[in-house]
Formats: C-alpha cells, structure tokens, sequence
C-alpha cells in the first residue's frame, strides 16, 4: 500500500534533482528557470499529497495559488531573458553584472 | 502489489527519470521534453490522489503553455549551449555532495515524521466523500467561498506578470515607419486634397 511517505520521499528526491541542476548548470538561465519549476513541483506534489492523506482540500487549493505563482514567474523570467539576450547577446549568468552585485 | 501501486510507482520513477534527465540533458531541448514527462508524471500522481482538477490544471498550463513557452524561448534564441557546459564537471562535485546532504537531512526528517495529535481536528475544510461531491466541485465551493480573496489575489498576480511580460519584451524600434491611426482617422479633406484648375494644353 503506497502511503504518504512514498509521496514524500518522491517529493524529496524531485526538490534534491531541482537543487542538483542549479548547482550543474549554473550558467544557463532556462535550466535554471527549469530546476526551479522542478522544485515547484516537488512542493506542489508534497501539497496535494498532505491534502490527500489528512482530507483537509485546503492543500488543493494553495496548490493552485502556487501554480498561479509559479506561472507567472516562469514568465516574467523568460521575458528578462529575452530582454537581456537582446541586450547582451549571451545568456550566461556571469555576463549579468551591470549592477557590479 | 495492487494496480493503483503499480501505477504510483510508474508515474513516479516517469517523474524522477524526467526531472534527472531535465538538468542533465545535453540540449535545452531535450531538456524541456523531459520537463513536460516530469509533468506528465506528476499529472498521473495527481490523479491518484484524488486531485482531478489540480491535475488538469497541471496538464493545461504547465503542459501546454508554461512547457511551450520555454520551448518557445530556447528555439528563439541564438545561443552556443555548448560553450554554457563548458564548467559543468567543475561543478558536479559539489552538486552531488550538497543533493546527498539535502537528501539525508529529507530522509532524517521523514524517518521520525508523524501526524500530531490536533491535526484531524484542525483541518480548515476536510474534504467530502467522493461519493457526495466530487473534487471539482469541492475545489470550487473552496475557492469562490473561503478564499476568494486570494483568487482574486492570483488574478492580479497574472495580469501583472502578463503586463510586465508585454512591457520587457516591447521592442520599439526608432527608424522604421509605423501607422498612426489617430493621425489618419483625423485628415480631413481641406487639409489632404487641394483642387488646382488645370487651364487646357499647358498643364501644370
């Protein structure tokens, strides 16, 4: 019988392969983008699956309120990255250092 | 092993093969390919949770715009991938080790886990029997009830990062001629026709 755990432990290993590919791909931003939806998936399974197992609905629906976020972000993040390749001609994260941060 | 196991494991190494092979893919691509099996997989764990809508959700906006909308992105840019893997080897030590410790304190946590005791009797909306009201419909009585705020909230959430997507990527270029409707619809025929009286066999 698969219970909570499972998911949990599925969950885990999906956030610790979204933390692996930021520190793999460091200078790509759309792998970047794409580890970090990863982990937003991971979240949102941890979310669903809580909901699930203790039948409380509200998981549900701040999985959603997360996917709305994680929307949104994907594509303010891919728009910057058209503006800076525009600008640029690059993508690599090294290159974005006109604010010396 | 009954067929709802079965399943949970399939989708789930589905998840997991699709995630690994996302940060590790050679080509944005096929990176992006391997995002959406992720969420084809996590699509079906939804389903298996009983979150039918969450999932069709998933299916729809991830799937068939967020997914595309990278697609989309890696295909328009000219970019050499290659010369952006260069350091990967560099940083693959350290990427296992840190995944390894994160991995252990996960499972650290996971192994001495429980319920507390209130937890049953804090739940803000315990779910309904399937058999009385379907996810759907329990999703929505949430939503357009308790939180309709926040929903709300998520709406402006949108439109601001839609305006904001507009508005990065504008692109006005300065030296190239553009229609101005206002201008147009403004002439009028004193301003644009003239009448010359053109006398016979001279012209003008």
């Amino acid at each position: 019988m698969v219970g909570l755990e499972h998911y949990l432990s599925l969950a885990a290993g999906l956030f610790v392969i979204g933390i692996f590919g930021l520190f793999l791909n460091r200078k790509n931003v759309i792998i970047l983008l794409m580890s970090v939806e990863l982990m937003l998936l991971s979240v949102n399974i941890n979310l669903i699956a809580f909901s699930r197992f203790l039948g409380d609905s509200v998981g549900q629906v701040f999985t959603l309120f997360v996917l709305t976020v994680a929307a949104a972000e994907a594509s303010i993040g891919l728009a910057i990255l058209v503006s800076f390749f525009r600008n640029r001609g690059s993508i690599d994260v090294e290159d974005v250092n006109v604010m010396k941060g | 092993m009954s067929v709802a196991d079965f399943a949970f494991y399939a989708f789930a190494l589905i998840v997991l093969v699709g995630g690994l092979f996302t940060v590790v893919s050679k080509h944005p691509v096929h990176s992006v390919l391997w995002l959406i099996t992720a969420f084809i997989g996590a699509t079906g764990l939804f389903v298996l949770l009983g979150a039918e809508f969450i999932a069709m959700l998933l299916m729809i906006v991830y799937v068939g715009a967020v997914a595309v909308l990278f697609l989309f992105v890696v295909m328009m840019l000219d970019v050499d991938f290659a010369a952006l893997r260069a350091g990967m080897a560099e940083y693959l030590p350290i990427g296992i080790l840190i995944g390894v410790i994160l991995l252990m304190e996960l499972g650290m946590i996971y192994g001495v886990w429980q319920f507390a005791d209130g937890a049953e009797a804090a739940r803000a909306a315990v779910t309904p029997a399937l058999e009385q009201v379907e996810n759907t419909a329990a999703l929505g009585a949430l939503i357009y009830d308790d939180y309709i705020l926040l929903f709300q909230l998520a709406g402006l959430i949108l439109l601001v990062a839609m305006i904001g997507a507009i508005v990065l990527t504008l692109h006005h270029r300065p030296n190239i001629k553009r229609q101005n409707v206002v201008a147009q619809m403004h002439r009028d025929p004193a301003r644009s026709l003239e009448l010359k009286d053109v006398k016979p066999g001279q012209g003008l």
